[in-house]
C-alpha cells in the first residue's frame, strides 16, 4: 500500500471526531456539540440501525435523585463482585437520569404507566436511535455513514485524527481532529447476535496501536439464550421459560429440579445441560397478561417463531446460548480519568469500547447498567474530547498513521484464507467448554494456537479497497481474544462472568483488576486492590 | 438473513440501501435494490421497518439463506409484520408510547 493511495481521498478536519454512532457515539457528539465544538461523527454502518442498541430494546439503570439512590447504587456495587467503583456509579446514574430527562423535554415518545407517569427506564432500540440521529444532526455534527474508521493518527504526542474507507464509493478518508473518541462497542468475536455484525473491537485495536491498555477483558464469559441459529439473544422472555430435551423430558437442575427462568442465575445450569446434548424451551410459565406484554413489548423475539410457525407458550423449540464478548461482558479500553480520558492524550472512550468495571466490575450488566453506562460514558468523552480540542488547538497535518496487523504486514503479503481465521478464532472464544467453563490448561493451549494465529495475521494478511474493512476486523478480533485469555490465564479463581473450572472459588487477593496491553507481546498485570484503588483516587 | 426485496413493491426510494448497517444492499440500474452481500445480513429486521411499502422480509435464519418465495410471504401476511407489531408506518417511527415492556420489568424480578 503506498503512501499517496493512502493520502488520497477526502481529507477534512475537525474538533471532535467520533468513531462509532451507536448510543454512546450519539450522546459524545451531543456533548462535544453543546460544548461550542465543530463534530463529526462516523459510523462503520449506519448512525441510527447500527450497533447493537438499535434492533433490541433496552432497560437502563433508572434511579432519580434523592435518598433511594445511595441504596440503589449500594444494592448494584454488592453484586459487582468487589470491583465496581461506587463513585463512578454515582456519577454514571446521576449523568444517564439527566440524560433520560433530556429526552423526555426532546419530546421522545416514552410510554406512560398505570399512574399516568412517563415510564423513563426503558428505551425501544429502533426509536430510541432513530430519534437520537435526527437530534445529532440537528445539533449541527457532520455524520458519515458507512465510514468505518481503520486507523488512528498520531503526531508523536497525541492522537490527531483517524483514517478509514467509504464503503459506498470505495474512498479512503482521512479526519484530522483535536480530539478522538472511541465509540466503536464491543467485540462480539464474530458471533451473529443482535446488532453484532459491525461489532469486532476495531477501537481496542487501535487504542492499543497508539499506546492504550485494555482493563476486564478476562469478563467475557457472558452468555445469553436465543432460538437455535436466529440473531434473537435476548434473555428477558425465557424468565418464563421451562427447559426440556427434544422428547420432552424435564431438564433437572443439579438440585433434581426441573430447570426453569433462563435468566435467574441458571446460565451455568444451561450451559451444562447444552454440553450433554441439544436444549428445547417453552415459555409454558407466562400467563396470559404476559403473553400479551411479552408479543407487544418484544416483538422482534417473536419473530423466529413466527416465522417458522411456532406458538412458543405451547411448543418446544431449540435454543442455544450466544456468546456475547464484551457486548454484555465488561472489558473493554482503560480508563485513565473522570472525562473518559484513556492513558493517550487526545484520545477518549466510551460505551462498550471502553472498559465498564467502574460500574459492573465483574458481572454483565445487561438489562440496565450497560445502556445507561453509554449514556453516561458517551456524555463524559464528548465533553472531555471538546475541552481537549480547545485546549490544544489544531495542530494541523502532523498525523502519523498507526495501523499495522491487517493494513501493513510486517513480513511479505500473501494470500490468507479469511474463513479460516475466523473460525479459528471462534474455536478460542465461543465454544462453551472453552469460555463458559474454562481451565488453566485450556487457556494455555488456546493462548499457544492464538500466537500462531496472529503470527499469520500480523506477517502476511493485507487487502485492498473495501476489502480492508474485513482484514482490520479478522486483526481486532484476534488481538482481543489474545488479550481476553492472557487476563483469563492470570485470573486464577472465579469471579463474575469469569468462571474457571480448575479453581471454582473466589479468591479474595484477587479483588484487582487485571490491565492487559501490548500488541506484539501481550502482557498481563495484576492493577491494586479495588480498595486500595479507589483510596488513591479519592 | 434478508431474502427477499419485492420489486412489485418497491418504489426505488434508496432507504434500504443507505440504513442497513451491514451495507448488504447495491443497485441495479432501475434503482432496485439488490442483495449483493447477503452473508453480511446481521438478520437485524431493521430494514424491513424502515421500508416505506413493506417489500422486505427477513428470514430468521441468522447463519444461511432459507428457501422462501415472495408468494409464500404475501400468503402468510409476513410483509410488513414486524413493522405492525412495532407501530411503525410506512417506514415512519411510532409506538415507543404504547410500549409495555415496563410490565415485563416488574414481574421479572
Ligand atoms: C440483544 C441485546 C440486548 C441488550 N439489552 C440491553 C438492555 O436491556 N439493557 C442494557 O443496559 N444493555 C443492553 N444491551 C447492551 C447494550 O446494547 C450495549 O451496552 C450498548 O449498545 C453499547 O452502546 P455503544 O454505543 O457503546 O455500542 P453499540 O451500540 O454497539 O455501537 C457501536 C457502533 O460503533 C460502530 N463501529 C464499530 N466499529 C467501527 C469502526 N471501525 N469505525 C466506525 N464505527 C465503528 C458500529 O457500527 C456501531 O454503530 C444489550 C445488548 C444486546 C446485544
Ligand atoms: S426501502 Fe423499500 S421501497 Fe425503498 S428501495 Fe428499499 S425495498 Fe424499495
Ligand atoms: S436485516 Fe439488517 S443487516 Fe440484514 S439486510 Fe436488513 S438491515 Fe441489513
Amino acid at each position: 500500500m503506498t503512501d499517496d493511495r493512502r493520502r488520497a481521498g477526502p481529507q477534512a478536519e475537525t474538533d471532535v471526531l467520533v468513531l462509532g454512532g451507536g448510543p454512546a457515539g450519539g450522546w459524545a457528539a451531543l456533548a462535544a456539540a453543546g460544548a461550542g465544538a465543530r463534530v463529526v461523527l462516523a459510523d462503520k454502518g449506519y448512525h441510527g440501525t447500527s450497533g447493537a442498541t438499535a434492533p433490541s430494546n433496552t432497560g437502563t439503570w433508572c434511579v432519580p435523585p434523592g435518598e433511594a439512590r445511595a441504596e440503589a447504587v449500594e444494592r448494584r456495587w454488592q453484586r459487582t463482585h468487589g470491583l465496581a467503583d461506587r463513585r463512578w456509579m454515582h456519577r454514571t446514574v446521576d449523568r444517564a437520569y439527566a440524560n433520560l430527562l433530556q429526552l423526555v423535554e426532546w419530546g421522545y415518545a416514552f410510554p406512560r404507566d398505570d399512574q399516568g407517569n412517563l415510564y423513563v427506564a426503558n428505551l425501544r432500540g429502533p426509536d430510541y436511535m432513530h430519534f437520537l440521529r435526527r437530534k445529532v444532526k440537528a445539533a449541527g455534527v457532520t455524520i458519515l455513514d458507512h465510514h468505518p474508521a481503520l486507523e488512528l493518527l498520531s503526531d508523536g504526542d497525541a492522537v490527531t485524527g483517524a483514517a478509514g474507507l467509504s464503503r459506498r464509493s470505495g474512498e479512503d478518508w482521512r479526519i484530522h481532529a483535536g480530539a478522538v473518541v472511541l465509540a466503536t462497542g464491543g467485540c462480539a468475536f464474530f458471533e451473529r447476535l443482535m446488532g453484532g455484525g459491525g461489532l469486532t473491537g476495531d477501537g481496542y485495536l487501535m487504542a492499543a496501536e497508539a499506546g492504550a491498555a485494555l482493563s476486564g477483558m478476562e469478563f467475557t464469559g457472558k452468555y445469553t439464550l436465543a432460538p437455535h441459529d436466529s440473531s434473537l439473544n435476548k434473555g428477558l422472555p425465557y424468565r418464563w421459560a421451562s427447559f426440556h430435551r427434544q422428547d420432552g423430558t424435564p431438564i433437572l437442575d443439579s438440585k433434581g429440579r426441573p430447570l426453569t427462568n433462563g435468566i435467574g442465575g441458571t446460565d451455568h445450569e444451561l450451559a451444562r445441560a447444552l454440553l450433554d446434548g441439544p436444549v428445547f424451551a417453552r415459555l409454558d410459565l407466562a400467563e396470559p397478561a404476559m403473553q400479551d406484554w411479552l408479543r407487544r413489548g418484544q416483538p422482534n423475539c417473536f419473530l423466529p417463531y413466527d416465522r417458522r410457525g411456532i406458538d412458543p407458550f405451547t411448543q418446544l423449540f431449540r435454543v442455544d446460548l450466544t456468546a456475547e464478548g464484551t457486548v454484555r461482558g465488561t472489558g473493554g479500553i482503560r480508563l485513565a480519568g473522570d472525562d473518559c480520558a484513556t492513558e493517550v492524550p487526545g484520545l477518549y472512550a466510551a460505551g462498550d469500547a471502553a472498559s465498564r468495571e467502574n460500574v459492573t466490575g465483574a458481572s454483565s450488566g445487561g438489562g440496565a447498567v450497560n445502556a445507561s453506562w453509554a449514556m453516561a460514558s458517551g456524555w463524559f468523552a464528548g465533553a472531555g474530547a471538546a475541552r481537549h480540542a480547545r485546549l490544544r488547538g489544531m495542530r494541523r497535518a502532523a498525523g502519523q498513521a498507526l495501523g499495522q496487523a491487517g493494513l501493513r504486514p510486517a513480513a511479505a503479503a500473501r494470500p490468507v484464507d479469511h474463513a479460516a481465521l475466523v473460525e479459528a478464532l471462534r474455536a478460542e472464544t465461543i465454544p462453551l467448554d472453552r469460555n463458559f467453563f474454562r481451565t488453566g490448561d485450556g487457556l494455555a493451549a488456546g493462548r499457544e494456537r492464538l500466537e500462531g494465529v496472529w503470527a499469520e495475521i500480523r506477517d502476511h494478511l493485507s487487502a485492498e479497497g473495501a476489502e480492508r474493512l474485513r482484514a482490520r476486523e479478522i486483526a481486532s478480533v484476534a488481538a482481543s481474544a489474545r488479550w481476553s485469555l492472557a487476563a483469563a490465564e492470570m485470573r486464577r479463581e472465579s469471579r463474575g462472568v469469569h468462571r474457571r473450572a480448575d479453581l471454582p472459588e473466589t479468591d479474595a487477593a484477587w479483588t484487582r483488576r487485571i490491565t492487559v496491553s501490548g500488541l506484539d507481546r501481550v502482557e498481563a498485570r495484576p492493577d491494586f486492590p479495588a480498595t486500595q484503588a479507589q483510596e488513591r483516587a479519592s | 438473513m434478508i431474502e427477499i426485496v419485492s420489486e412489485s413493491r418497491c418504489i426505488r426510494c434508496d432507504i434500504c440501501v443507505r440504513v442497513c448497517p451491514a451495507n448488504v444492499f447495491d443497485k441495479d440500474d432501475e434503482g432496485l435494490p439488490v442483495i449483493a452481500r447477503q452473508q453480511d445480513c446481521q438478520t437485524c429486521y431493521l430494514c424491513e421497518i424502515y421500508c416505506p411499502t413493506d417489500a422486505r422480509f427477513v428470514a430468521e435464519r441468522a447463519s444461511g439463506p432459507v428457501p422462501v418465495t415472495e408468494a409464500q410471504i404475501e400468503a402468510a401476511g409476513l410483509f410488513g409484520s414486524y413493522a405492525r407489531a412495532l407501530g411503525w408506518s410506512r417506514g415512519r417511527a411510532g409506538g415507543s408510547d404504547r410500549d409495555p415492556t415496563m410490565h415485563i420489568r416488574v414481574a421479572q424480578v
